[in-house]
């Protein structure tokens, strides 16, 4: 089964440490390390830990007309972004669909990267160059080049600004900075997907063992794909593939924060979007809590008030730092109110919950 | 995977063991299924009185990584729940095979204990 996997530069590592390996998105990535999928969620959560998500795609456009390419392909604003500054924002279809929720980092007036998610590299890409074409610029995926080391948690800064320079320390949310870890070149970018404080560092494939193991040695324990779902969700942070896909579009799914439609260059999708913004959408993706001690997961259905079937939870599990079970779910927009029941249907179960506005879990400022 | 298997229990092809007190059998999951489940938060388990069938789900465990069925070994009515796991479902991860035990069933025939898989049988699967 490993042989048709793809491996990331630190795979070897993760069966050195004893991981459990799993077939994610096309990779053979670690789920758990030996202290399990709870202890790893709270590492994080009271500490810090380090994730491996190398697999993740890197693609890089260099020229003149960088800029003018990469606002054409996302709907976020990011003419704004100063050189060592970053955005999150998502690309469309022309139907308004996303094709992938990712973050463009500037790294000079001339030369931008976004970094994209692991199961749509290829997509992705394709995307980028048909829409392109004929800009002043070079596309390059340079996935394979890049190792992407995260370290989240409270402790996260202080340990990557100790190891790799103290000035790391004043470099701002979304921001990214240069230093070194053990003689390695990194680029430290202050962006996570946990809801805690920490760095995204980008390290040069050939070394990635070499800074893993030093952050390991720092005492920062490794954590698997399991405790990543698990602190997203309570972080409330979309999964692309479970709470957007092709077929929504960000205003419905709480993105509209993203879209900027009046930047001066329409981006691609910019018209469906429009006239999501005008006439409001049909179905949203809200977040809730399970009312009793029941565990929600994903692909559960919503009940209306008939019984029948009239949205799907996209994402749900277990929330180890704020309890019980946690999730979001796709539903008619009549629906989609803060506070109100939601009916879950389960396994032959009906499962009362309660909708539930902003991030479930917001880390201590 | 170092799978412990009791000698002196019984078990399904779906990861649970059974072992005979008397005129009831006791039912947990194994240290195997433990070990694929990860950290369990949840057992849910019917109530005394209910009536299971062998080869049906009886209950569900939720570990933080998915959710299981669980099946019933052998047909009969449940005389007992550990609801000490409502509480402390963990103890399922530290100790599946005595303090993580989950019912208690009264079987409509004793002899189907016996037709239940042996250590030996068993450990062929895992």
């Amino acid at each position: 089964m490993s042989e048709t996997l793809a491996h990331t530069p630190l795979h070897d590592a993760h069966v050195e440490l004893g991981a459990k390996m799993v077939a994610f998105g096309g990779w053979h990535m670690p789920i758990q390390y030996s202290a399990g999928i709870l202890a790893e969620h709270r590492a994080v959560r009271e500490k810090c830990g380090i994730f491996d998500v190398s697999h993740m795609g890197e693609i890089d456009f260099r020229g003149p007309g960088a800029i003018a390419c990469v606002q054409k392909l996302v709907t976020n604003d990011i003419g704004k972004l100063t050189d060592g500054r970053a955005a999150y924002t998502v690309t469309c279809h022309e139907h308004g669909g996303i094709v992938d929720d990712c973050i463009v980092y500037r790294f000079g007036p001339e030369y931008l990267r976004i970094v994209v998610n692991a199961a749509n590299i290829a997509k992705d890409f394709a995307h980028f160059r048909r829409y392109g074409e004929g800009a002043d610029c070079t596309i390059e995926d340079v996935s394979p080049q890049w190792a992407l080391i995260a370290v989240q948690g409270p402790t996260a800064v202080a340990l990557v600004a100790g190891l790799a320079g103290a000035a790391l320390g004043d470099v701002p949310s979304f921001g990214f900075g240069s230093g070194q870890i053990r003689g390695v070149d990194i680029v430290a970018a202050r962006t996570g997907y946990t809801g805690e404080d920490g760095f995204e560092l980008f390290v040069p494939a050939a070394d990635a063992v070499t800074v893993w193991r030093a952050l390991l040695e720092a005492g920062a324990p490794p954590i698997g794909l399991g405790a990543r779902d698990t602190l997203r969700l309570e972080a409330r942070l979309s999964l692309y593939g479970n709470d957007i896909d092709d077929t929504t579009d960000p205003i419905s799914a709480g993105l509209g924060w993203v879209v900027k439609l009046d930047k001066g260059i329409a981006c691609i999708g910019h018209d469906a979007l429009a006239a999501v913004k005008l006439n409001g959408p049909t179905r949203k993706l809200v977040g809730f809590r399970v009312l009793d001690r029941s565990v929600v997961r994903d692909g559960a259905d919503i009940l209306g008030d008939d019984d029948a079937v009239v949205g799907r939870v996209s994402s749900g599990g277990v929330a180890p730092t704020v309890g019980g079970s946690v999730g979001m779910a796709w539903v008619p927009t009549a629906m989609a109110k803060t506070g109100a029941p939601l009916r879950v249907s389960q396994r032959g179960r009906v499962i009362a919950a309660e909708q539930v506005a902003g991030p479930f879990y917001r880390r201590a400022k | 995977m170092s799978s412990n298997v009791p000698a002196d229990l019984r078990y399904t092809k779906d990861h649970e063991w059974a072992r005979r007190e008397g005129d009831v059998v006791v039912v947990g999951i194994t240290s195997h299924a433990v070990e694929q489940l990860g950290d369990i938060t949840l057992v849910t388990l019917p109530d005394a009185g209910t009536k299971v069938t062998a080869g049906e789900r009886f209950g569900d465990v939720d570990s933080v990584k998915a959710v299981s069925e669980l099946y019933a070994p052998l047909s009969g009515e449940i005389v007992e729940k550990n609801g000490e796991l409502d509480a402390n479902p963990e103890r399922v991860n530290d100790d599946p095979y005595t303090a993580g035990w989950m019912i208690k069933i009264r079987p409509a025939n004793a002899a189907d204990f016996d037709a239940l898989l042996d250590a030996a049988a068993y450990e062929k699967l895992v």
